[in-house]
């Protein structure tokens, strides 16, 4: 008597807007007739907001406050109590994504503090003898586009033992000069990150340059705040001692799910940065960040 | 029906042979050629079963009729539509055989029609780079995750719990960070595992476990980053570039497939046709390889799976491309970045040789970071590893040589010079010329061969070894032709350089490649003076030894060149050059190479000393070559090589000489016996010439010398182990002696064939398989009998000594059991019998008295000769009878009758009444049994009708009134 649950969506890459429906299938299987007491469907979006352990300490006070935020919730009923034919039966469904009030459907987003997820889940309740079968399928909602024209802002940069800050010894530090720029800080989301770096000079050989993509996430509310700063991807652009003077590029793409347009809400914040890490030969680790502003057109 | 009596009949011979000639039928010159279709209109025999009287003859005429040879050649020949239809389904079956994958077919197609026969794929390239870059180092492998690489599984203990354990340890190994190093590995393990991995990578994919798939990748070209043991990194590059390969194609196949529902895609399919699915996979792919932390393995996987692009977008790979290209720069290691290089202008070319922009991007970007080859890091490298500066370099050599056969691959003129300058500008970079020269078109470089020897000179000499450099240009001058003005200096300016090249192995590496230039358009002159100069520097401290293939292919290339070989013996080196193949192998193999070029060109035959002194010494290196253990073939080529010099030889008029070479010979090359029936043959015919130049007429001189040739012939036969060799040769010698009126030698040649007749065994082996030698035989004793008719009798000897001897020998000779065979010589001898007692024989030999000369008709010997017949007669009867005895033997029987009927209807005198109431039995014999072929009763029997009317013959109309046809029943 094994049966089979599974949610089809419609759209292979599961990504809807706002004012979309979400359309797709329920998948049965079982190999003969089965009786069941009814199958439900529930839509819900979710922000779970979570407290690092170093933080914990200050915000017990207001413990409360990271409870979850629900952005969007309903509920069908697919199929009253009755019995399903053998063999593969679908049943289409579809939901509109909608929402109630003035909430916002933030874009989905897999973060270590701050998590904004969309799932689907369908439930099929038994008879006492047999357990209830569910099953979960989580979808991806995109935020509406932009409609403000978006502005690259290149930088330019350039770096020398002169431009930095929080060293030790200063005097210990070879020299060099690597000079660069991004083409823009206020990225769309969908294209890479790009730019480019020139090693002018360097007394020490250099070991590896690497692009440090971190996602800062602000948790709280008018009584405080916890802010952290994780990595979320490091993708090295040069290895090894490179040449001098030729133009290397600077290429990151945006990893799907792991970053979203920068967020600020009232209740938590994510954002972006990126770190050129220069290593040294002798193990000096120079750093340059650049604070990204990332949105969808 | 003992008591038969023999009667000959009398025959004219000439008036028999007017008969037999058909009326002559006009026949138009124009429309007749014996080669146009044949069309026999019309056919008009007479009876006459005589040897040498033509009893038939065919008036023909053309006709329209197709001649069917030719109508085959008209284009539509079967076997050539067939050829060209297979050479286009082969492939494709063996790919659709191997994969089942129509996928992978179609791309290599497409992959073909972009790129064109005339590019050199990496697979040519592949073993070269596999065979030349090689270690003793100890090598090792670090992944981060494994494969089952543990211990090779020993083959056939592969126990369940075995499998069981190795998949635990697969999963253990799939832990994060379960770290794994291999030491100390040779270079065949190295490629083993390798090997392995690719498997594993197989596996992991057909179980659908793509990141495990994607992590034995990433993880290979992690490899790549490893430069230690440098000597080996191309090699190791190529290794781990198949696995990359391999990935490649499966992600697309498994791309293709997910759009192949409901039909599969097309060769040329847009964006538009790919379903959502498949699009996502594919973006999924790209988003995964892109978060790949290191460069190097997030470079070779991306450009590995570059093909996929098209699935996505029309322009990604036009896009990607440049991006890649430009992110190499980012790799520090001069010669990781310039094997990267290469492996993205492959790629490029496989996907999309159109986008030449890259390939040249990634040239310049080469050139741009060319200073990198001197830094202090690479130099510190090569202090630690122990590797010279020049060896490191030509590590190079695959990768740039690869970019470079990109670019120039049906690239502009102005390009290519465009790619020179910039050569040039770096200070004519030793290791970049050499991979122009090797890339670019031959007839671009042989143009500006004088320029190329000017930049090489300029060269820095610490660096790339020079005569690499020549070996180069050597190889591209060989293809094309440098200015005819130029080529001397050419030549001279390389050979300076070449000739100062101190190891043996660099010094005949270049020297053989420039041999072509040398041969191509100098004369003997300079080839002798190049081959001094090889043998020069070879011959110290054996260092040909170890060059036997490059010799080998300076003997090629030279004979390719020269053909004619008074010219080639006359280069004083030539033999002192070929004493250098002291390996017997490779030395026999020199000379036969030598031989088949003398065989296709020498088409004069020839007696100029030095031809035949050098020939003869290479001949007779062949022939010492054979021993017990030689076998048959090569025997057997050896041999044909040989007579091929042997037949070229002529002395012309000087027959004594020609004996004397034809004595040398046979002492030189004994051990092969078909050289000494060649020379048999040569000696006979040697005589036969000499006859000829007399006019029949000997003087005491050539008849001194045909019976010295007789002689030569005679000893040597014996020496052979073939019988029937020795048989016919004996025969034919006797034949020769004959008709150089040398009786008694004759006499000796068929007394020792009729003596050696007991020895013939009864089967013998003919290509492998043993067959019965009977019909050999048979043959052999009937053109025996027709040459007896001629051979006078000994004085000494009684009479028809020789009949008589062969007939005994043909009596005791142990025939095969169920045979007809004896009795069928019997049969066969009555005509030649009959034959002899005629009063002019048939044929004759000038100036050889035969036994109608010196018998003259004696009643005596014609009775001798009845008696014979009458003895055989009985013999053939007997046997007949003891057929008819077995039921099984009744056909036998009949036929041997019948043939026995035509003998005495040819050759008997059928007015005694005894022979022709024989002759009615034994029809009545052949017939009795029903096994005759009607047709050929009732065409004899009209046939004799025919004769009857003739004047002499009327007895005959008597006989055939008794000859009764039976019908079929």
């Amino acid at each position: 008597m094994s049966v089979t649950l599974d949610i089809r969506l419609k759209r292979a890459n599961k990504v809807y807007h706002e004012g979309e429906t979400v359309a797709g299938v329920i998948v049965l299987a079982c190999k003969e007739a089965m009786q069941h007491h009814g199958i439900s469907l529930s839509m819900e979006g979710l922000v779970n907001l979570q407290l690092s352990s170093k933080s914990v300490g200050v915000f017990e006070a207001f413990y409360n406050s990271v409870k979850p935020i629900q952005l969007i919730s309903c509920n069908i009923e697919v199929a009253k109590a009755g019995k399903i034919p053998g063999g593969k039966t679908e049943i289409p469904f579809e939901f509109p994504l909608l929402t109630k009030g003035n909430k916002v459907l933030y874009e989905t987003y897999h973060g270590v503090f701050v998590n904004i997820q969309y799932t689907l889940r369908c439930d099929m309740k038994r008879s006492l003898l047999a357990k209830d079968l569910s099953r979960n399928c989580e979808f991806i909602v995109h935020c509406q586009p932009q409609k403000a024209k978006v502005v690259p802002t290149p930088v330019n940069f350039s770096i020398t033992p002169d431009t930095l800050q929080n060293i030790r010894e200063r005097s210990s530090l070879p020299k060099f000069l690597i000079k660069g720029h991004l083409d823009a800080t206020n990225c769309v989301i969908s294209q890479p990150l790009t730019g480019e770096l020139v090693v002018e000079n360097s007394d020490v050989p250099i070991k590896s340059i690497e692009l440090q993509l971190v996602r800062v996430e602000t948790c709280g509310c008018a009584e405080g705040y916890a802010r952290d700063a994780t990595e979320i991807q490091n993708i090295q652009i040069a290895e090894g001692d490179v040449c001098h003077g030729l133009p290397i590029p600077i290429y990151m793409v945006f990893p799907r799910l792991f970053t979203c347009p920068t967020l600020e809400t009232t209740n938590f914040k994510v954002e972006f940065e990126v770190n050129v890490v220069i290593v040294l030969h002798d193990d000096h680790l120079i750093t340059e960040n650049f604070p990204l502003k990332l949105c969808r057109v | 029906m003992a008591a038969v009596q023999w009667r000959s009949r009398g025959r004219n011979y000439e008036a028999e042979l007017q008969r037999c000639r058909p009326e002559a039928a006009p026949v138009e010159f124009g429309d007749y050629h014996p080669l146009k279709p044949i069309m026999v209109t019309d056919t008009k025999t007479r009876r006459g079963a005589r040897k040498g009287s033509t009893s038939s003859s065919s008036s023909s005429s053309s006709s329209a009729a197709p001649d069917p040879l030719s109508s085959m050649l008209d284009g539509t020949d079967p076997l050539s539509m067939f050829a060209a239809a297979s050479a286009t389904e082969t492939p494709a079956l063996s790919h659709s055989a191997s994969t089942g994958d129509l996928g992978r077919k179609k791309r290599e197609k497409e992959t073909e029609e972009a790129v064109g026969p005339d590019f050199e794929p990496w697979s040519v390239k592949r073993g070269e780079i596999l065979a030349r870059f090689t270690t003793t180092e100890k090598l090792s492998i670090n992944l981060f995750m494994g494969s089952d690489k543990g211990k090779a599984p020993s083959p056939g203990s592969s126990a369940v719990s075995e499998k069981v354990r190795t998949r635990l340890e697969e999963l253990d190994d799939l832990e994060e960070g379960s770290q794994r190093e291999l030491l100390n590995l040779s270079q065949q393990d190295y490629a083993n595992r390798i090997e392995e991995l690719n498997q594993s990578l197989k596996e992991a994919w057909a179980s659908d476990q793509k990141v495990k798939a994607l992590k034995i990748v990433i993880q290979c070209s992690k490899l790549l980053s490893d430069t230690s043991v440098i000597q080996f990194y191309p090699s190791k590059f190529v290794l781990i570039t198949d696995i990359l390969d391999t990935f490649g194609r499966l992600v697309y196949d498994r791309i293709w497939t997910m759009c192949s529902d409901p039909r599969p895609l097309s060769d040329s399919f847009t964006v538009d046709d790919v379903n959502d699915t498949a699009k996502e996979t594919c973006l999924n792919w790209f988003f995964k390889i892109a978060s790949i932390r290191e460069l190097l393995p997030r470079l070779y996987v991306e450009a590995a799976i570059l093909k996929c692009n098209r699935f996505l977008n029309k322009s990604g790979i036009q896009e990607t491309l440049p991006r890649l290209t430009a992110m190499i720069r980012g790799i520090g290691d001069p010669l990781v970045a310039a094997y990267t290089r290469a492996y993205l202008c492959r790629v490029g070319m496989e996907v999309a040789p159109n986008l030449k922009d890259s390939l040249n991007r990634n040239f310049f970007d080469l050139l741009g970071s060319f200073r990198q080859i001197s830094s202090e890091s690479v130099q510190n490298q090569l202090v630690q590893q122990r590797v010279e500066v020049p060896e490191y370099l030509t590590l190079y050599s695959p990768a740039i040589n690869w970019i470079l056969q990109c670019i120039a691959y049906r690239a502009p003129e102005p390009l290519l010079t465009e790619m020179m300058e910039r050569c040039k500008k770096l200070g004519n970079n030793a290791l970049l010329l050499n991979s122009v020269m090797r890339a670019f078109r031959p007839d671009f470089v042989a143009t500006r061969a004088t320029d190329f020897i000017g930049m090489i000179k300029d060269c820095d000499e610490a660096g790339f070894p020079k005569h690499l450099l020549f070996g180069s240009l050597g190889r591209s001058l060989a293809c094309a032709d440098p200015p005819e003005s130029e080529r001397l200096t050419i030549l001279n300016e390389a050979w300076k350089v070449i000739t100062k090249v101190r190891s043996p192995r660099d010094y005949i590496n270049c020297a053989e490649i420039w041999v072509e230039f040398t041969c191509r358009h100098f004369t003997k002159r300079e080839n002798n003076t190049v081959m001094a100069d090889i043998i020069k520097h070879m011959t110290p401290d054996r260092a040909f030894e170890d060059a036997y293939p490059q010799l080998q292919s300076v003997i090629r290339k030279i004979l390719t060149y020269f053909n004619d070989f008074s010219v080639l013996f006359s280069m004083e080196r030539f033999l002192p050059f070929l004493d250098m193949f002291q390996k017997d192998s490779v030395r026999v193999e020199v000379c036969r190479s030598i031989m088949e070029v003398f065989i296709k060109h020498q088409l004069e035959p020839t007696r100029d000393p030095v031809i035949l002194n050098a020939m003869l010494h290479i001949c007779k290196t062949m022939h010492d070559s054979v021993n017990a253990l030689t076998l048959e073939d090569e025997k057997r080529s050896l041999s044909l090589l040989i007579i091929g010099f042997i037949r070229m030889v002529c002395f012309g008029r000087d027959f004594e000489q020609q004996l004397s070479f034809c004595v040398e010979a046979r002492a030189t090359f004994c051990n092969l016996e078909p050289v000494l029936v060649q020379l048999i043959h040569t000696v006979n015919q040697l005589a036969m010439e000499t006859r000829r130049v007399m006019r029949e007429n000997h003087s005491r001189k050539t008849a001194a010398f045909v019976r010295a040739c007789a002689a030569y012939s005679f000893i040597t036969i014996p020496s052979l182990s073939s019988i029937f060799s020795r048989l016919s040769l004996y025969l034919q010698s006797g034949q020769v002696a004959l008709a150089n009126q040398c009786l008694s030698q004759a006499d000796a040649f068929l007394k020792a064939a009729v003596s050696i007749l007991p020895d013939v065994p009864r089967s013998i082996s003919i290509e492998g398989k043993l067959r019965s030698s009977e019909s050999f035989l048979m043959d052999f004793i009937n053109n025996f009998l027709a040459t007896l008719l001629v051979i006078p009798d000994h004085p000494e000897h009684g009479v028809l000594y020789l009949v008589r001897g062969l007939l005994n020998m043909v009596q005791d000779y142990t025939w095969e059991d169920n045979s007809d065979a004896k009795v069928r010589v019997y049969v066969s001898a009555l005509p030649l019998l009959a034959a002899m007692s005629q009063e002019t024989y048939l044929y004759s030999i000038p100036k050889v008295d035969s036994n109608e000369t010196l018998y003259g008709g004696d009643p005596k010997f014609l009775s001798e000769i009845n008696k014979l017949c009458e003895t055989l007669i009985g013999q053939v009867l007997d046997h007949l009878k003891s057929l008819g005895r077995d039921e099984h033997s009744t056909r036998r029987q009949g036929a041997l009758a019948f043939s026995l009927f035509g003998v005495l209807l040819a050759h008997g005198d059928l007015r005694n009444n005894k022979l022709s109431q024989l002759a009615v039995n034994l029809w009545n014999l052949s017939h009795k049994h029903g096994y005759c072929d009607t047709r050929v009763s009732v065409r004899t029997l009209e046939s004799i009708k025919q004769q009857a009317v003739q004047h002499d013959m009327s007895h005959l109309s008597d006989t055939v009134q008794r000859l009764t046809l039976q019908s079929r029943t």
